[in-house]
């Protein structure tokens, strides 16, 4: 509550200072000066000096683990800076709690959703109130319907936030970030659970956002996204800030130029080694590593398999059958939430099917449990890293061997050998690059990109013949995702295996795919072979597939 | 984070002495911190009530702990305490709320009570020793088996089951000591007594019967079990993420099965010690209740169960010796009670505030328990 005088007050003295300031001074929203957050063993942001203006988007690029959250945490008043100063409206001001940043017009947008699902809509922006005891629900409607005409997106009030699609839900966070007439709207990796639609959607809202004259910050690793909504670029890398883009130089270069500075400012020295990176690079040259019509024996079969929806999700409906075969990645497409967790966790074991068969190398898998199927070579790498791929508490040496738990050589007769867990941890720590402290550094500490890597090198370490990967470049960073790409592709060109690889990204499964099968609410659209023009093919099978209704 | 990265991986081992040092008194303050202002809070209470506290203390100290006697209670007390908190351990750590101890505790204790001395006349001592022994530790996990196969099936709230099935266990052993189980040379509603002589053996030179070699073996093996053991691993999985021991394949009901069925007959093992060390019968209505107190003790010792045989210790003393002091200052033994909730809650609130960061609040505002994790797992690594 204290924050309250301090937001009304800048307003007018501001006017007064803006002649003897500089002409700029007026359109800064937020300014933070020198901010320096150290957690134990990191330097999280280092001197950061970073500003936003009225009616500007201000996007703030970085790979994982760069200070990019903890920067906004410190805005949001969740972390306290142990230096620097935070200004807003050119008033010096300090945020001690969330409290105090929401009273100085900051609203946050999260990566991962701070909405309640099973309440309503309006019932979700009363929670954030916090004014007098008595909820005014005629009032909320009012600001409801003001902010979404200003947002230009539709949103009941009374529908249930779980019923939502993930880009409506982020569309109510906004509007629920804007609720209390926010000055600075912070979006933290906003796109990376939207389909390209969703995006697009996003684009839109932010134009008009600005043009209202709010001030935007805007999070992301995705640098061709950075250069679309951004008007202004700045770059994070190891808790400094290493450099900003202005807006006259935005406007003047080309997205190749832009591209080409940022790499050099993220991976400074590393940017030649970074000529393969598939986002920056055209689709054709990637596509070309691909083996059309090459195909080795079949490896995983899906016969007529269909598996029951749980709570509210789509199953897989329809008999659906495919083959993936040696050699081979396969790709499914399609728009989240359309059935690819239920396929993914059937083909593992997590889920039974309901219907139909599996066959790993001939043999039907249909019965056998998780640890069997494993056994035999399936290996599932699972889109909820936190949640089920990793023991966030166990070390990351442990997490390593956690599918192999009771089988030699880590363990024998029941006993564990903790210097061989050791051992194959640092061998696959240097094999993967992945950047932790020790081997027995908790796995949940480390950031999502190596988290991802810990996953990927369990999977990938004892020899499978089929890995499923759901969504595996899922909010990694430009460097992280070119990494585990070619992991997979290097995997099925081995020739001995094949990789199903389940992405909303239709790039990425462009650049890696054989084939690509597309699904669309729980039902096989088709498969199209990877070659030119069949990027309008999947396209085409994923607007028949929303069609069918 | 490259850099900093690998800078940290070298101090590590370089400060390794004095951050072992620092650990080491902060530990020590950590667990101390509480007892004392426990104490101080009970005395207090104790001025209030007219008693002098620095006696009630000294009694309590001298009659628990110092006096050769009042050690030898401490130490006996100590054999069926460290055998349920190793139980409560298995289940807790495996994420598994096994809240029905005195349940399965009680069963133990009446059947190992009733058939004790029937087995000791019917075959070799030692023999019937052993067999009531297993007898107990079986009992004490068949009691399990309905929470632990409906959290397995169906997962169903073990919390409520094995809390139903506690409420079932100790009524229905006071049914069994009444009635089945009744003795036939005494009118007090008690079991058969067993010969004295026919109890556990005591160590060489001491009156201390030999429950505590056994539960200090057992709680070796389970650490041994936890640490160094798949199954171990498995059941830490399975506590800190059971989607996690899902996805990686473990045969998840298999091992909530047996890691309930495990608690509950560690439970069993430290009744039938304490029945055939100690007591030789039991009597109807009798429930020494230990398994709420140490709830509180196994999560402060971290589930850990070495670092829980410290906890336990003191918590014998207290209740062996303050018996004494509690007699002497003419107060009831509920007034034990109340000191040993005292000192749990002051290292409870001293455990909350320590993950909070709270002793070094000037230096470190604001700190997640997730980062102090965080850095504890540095600091180890």
């Amino acid at each position: 509550m204290g924050g309250r005088g301090r937001e009304t007050a800048p307003a007018k003295p501001d006017a007064a200072t803006l002649v003897a300031d500089e002409c700029t001074q007026d359109l800064v929203a937020i300014e933070l000066c020198d901010i320096t957050k150290v957690f134990p063993g990191v330097r999280a942001n280092d001197c950061v000096t970073f500003s936003v203006r009225k009616g500007e988007v201000h996007c703030l690029l970085g790979e994982n683990g760069a200070g990019k959250s903890t920067l906004m945490n410190v805005l949001a008043g969740i972390y306290m800076p142990e230096e620097g100063r935070i200004r807003v409206g050119g008033s010096e001001v300090c945020i001690a709690c969330p409290r105090d940043s929401i009273d100085l017009g900051i609203g946050m947008v999260h990566q991962h959703s701070s909405l309640i699902p099973n309440f309503t809509v309006l019932e979700n922006l009363l929670l954030g109130q916090g004014k007098g005891v008595r909820l005014s629900v005629t009032e909320a409607t009012q600001g409801l319907s003001r902010l979404s005409d200003l947002l230009g997106v539709e949103v009941d009030p009374s529908t249930v936030v779980s019923q939502l699609s993930l880009g409506q839900q982020q569309q109510v966070e906004i509007i629920k970030a804007l609720w209390q007439g926010s000055k600075v709207l912070v979006l933290d990796e906003p796109t990376s659970m939207l389909t390209p639609k969703g995006i697009e959607d996003l684009e839109q809202v932010l134009v008009r956002l600005k043009g209202e004259g709010l001030a935007v910050v805007f999070i992301t690793h995705k640098l061709h996204e950075a250069f679309t909504i951004g008007d202004r670029v700045s770059v994070l890398r190891q808790g400094r800030l290493v450099g900003t883009i202005e807006p006259d130089t935005m406007r003047a270069s080309t997205p190749r130029q832009l591209q080409q500075m940022v790499v050099n400012l993220m991976f400074p020295g590393e940017a030649e080694s970074l000529a393969n990176v598939a986002e920056l690079q055209d689709l054709s040259d990637v596509v070309g590593s691909g083996c059309v019509g090459r195909l080795g024996e079949p490896l995983l079969e899906l016969e007529d398999v269909t598996v029951a929806a749980e709570r509210g999700e789509v199953g897989i409906g329809e008999k659906l059958s495919l083959t993936l075969h040696a050699g081979e990645v396969l790709g499914i497409a399609g728009v989240d939430g359309n059935g690819q967790r239920p396929l993914a966790e059937a083909i593992a074991g997590q889920r039974r099917v309901s219907g139909g068969d599996i066959r790993l190398a001939g043999k039907s898998i249909r019965k056998l449990s998780i640890g069997a199927r494993q056994r035999l070579g399936l290996r599932y790498v699972t889109d909820d890293r936190l949640g089920e791929g990793i023991v966030g508490r166990l070390s990351v040496a442990v997490n390593m061997v956690s599918k192999s738990i009771g089988s030699p050589p880590f363990w024998t007769r029941g006993r564990t050998h903790p210097e061989r867990i050791e051992a194959n941890a640092k061998t696959l720590v240097d094999e993967y690059h992945i950047m932790t402290p020790s081997v027995e550094t908790q796995a949940g500490s480390l950031s999502g990109g190596n988290i991802q890597k810990v996953v990927l090198a369990r999977e990938l370490s004892f020899g499978p013949k089929v890995v499923v990967f759901n969504k595996p470049t899922y909010g990694l960073d430009v460097k992280t995702t070119t990494a585990v790409r070619s992991r997979i592709r290097q995997l099925a060109d081995g020739g001995k295996s094949g990789a199903l690889v389940i992405s909303t990204d239709l790039e990425e499964l462009l650049a890696l795919s054989d084939r690509v099968a597309v699904l669309s609410r729980g039902r096989l659209m088709g498969i199209v072979s990877n070659k030119p023009g069949a990027e309008q093919e999947i396209g085409a099978l994923m607007i028949g597939g929303t069609h069918v209704d | 984070m490259i850099d900093t990265a690998t800078e940290q991986a070298l101090p590590a081992d370089a400060v390794e002495a004095p951050a072992l040092w620092r650990r080491w008194t902060s530990g020590f303050w950590r667990h101390a911190a509480p007892v004392v202002y426990g104490l101080i809070a009970g005395g207090v209470l104790l001025l209030i009530l007219g008693k002098n506290p620095v006696g009630f203390y000294w009694t309590t100290l001298e009659s628990g702990l110092l006096t050769w006697g009042g050690l030898m209670q401490t130490i006996i007390r100590l054999a069926p305490l460290l055998l349920m908190s190793a139980g409560f351990i298995v289940a807790f750590q495996a994420g598994l709320w096994n809240i029905g101890g005195d349940g399965q505790f009680l069963m133990a204790a009446a059947l190992v009570g009733g058939l004790g001395s029937y087995m000791v006349d019917a075959m070799p001592y030692g023999l019937a020793l052993v067999l009531l022994c297993v007898m107990g530790f079986v009992i004490g996990g068949v009691w399990t088996i309905v929470p632990s196969f409906l959290k397995a099936y169906y997962n169903m709230n073990e919390i409520i089951t094995s809390l139903m099935m506690a409420y079932l266990g100790i009524n229905l052993a006071n049914l069994l000591i009444k009635g089945p189980l009744l003795t036939t040379t005494s009118f007090v509603p008690q079991t058969n007594v067993i010969p004295f002589d026919y109890l556990l053996p005591y160590l060489p030179g001491t009156k201390i019967h030999i429950g505590i070699i056994i539960a200090l073996v057992v709680l070796a093996a389970i650490h041994y079990m936890q640490t160094r053991t798949g199954y171990g691993l498995r059941l830490r999985i399975l506590g800190a993420n059971p989607k996690a021991a899902v996805h990686a394949g473990i045969n998840v009901k298999r091992d909530i099965m047996t890691a309930f069925a495990l608690s509950g007959a560690l439970i069993g093992l430290a009744a039938a010690v304490e029945i055939l060390g100690v007591w030789g019968y039991v009597r109807a209505d009798w429930n020494p209740a230990f398994g709420m107190s140490l709830f509180a003790i196994v999560f402060l010792a971290g589930l850990n169960v070495m670092v829980v045989i410290p906890f336990v210790f003191f918590f014998a003393v207290i209740q062996i010796g303050g018996h004494e002091a509690a007699r002497q200052a003419g107060l009831p033994n509920d007034f034990l009670l109340l000191l040993i909730g005292l000192v749990l809650f002051f290292m409870v609130l001293t455990e909350w505030a320590r993950e909070k960061g709270w002793p070094r609040m000037g230096r470190k505002t604001v700190a997640t328990v997730s980062e102090v994790r965080a850095e504890e797992a540095v600091d180890n690594g």
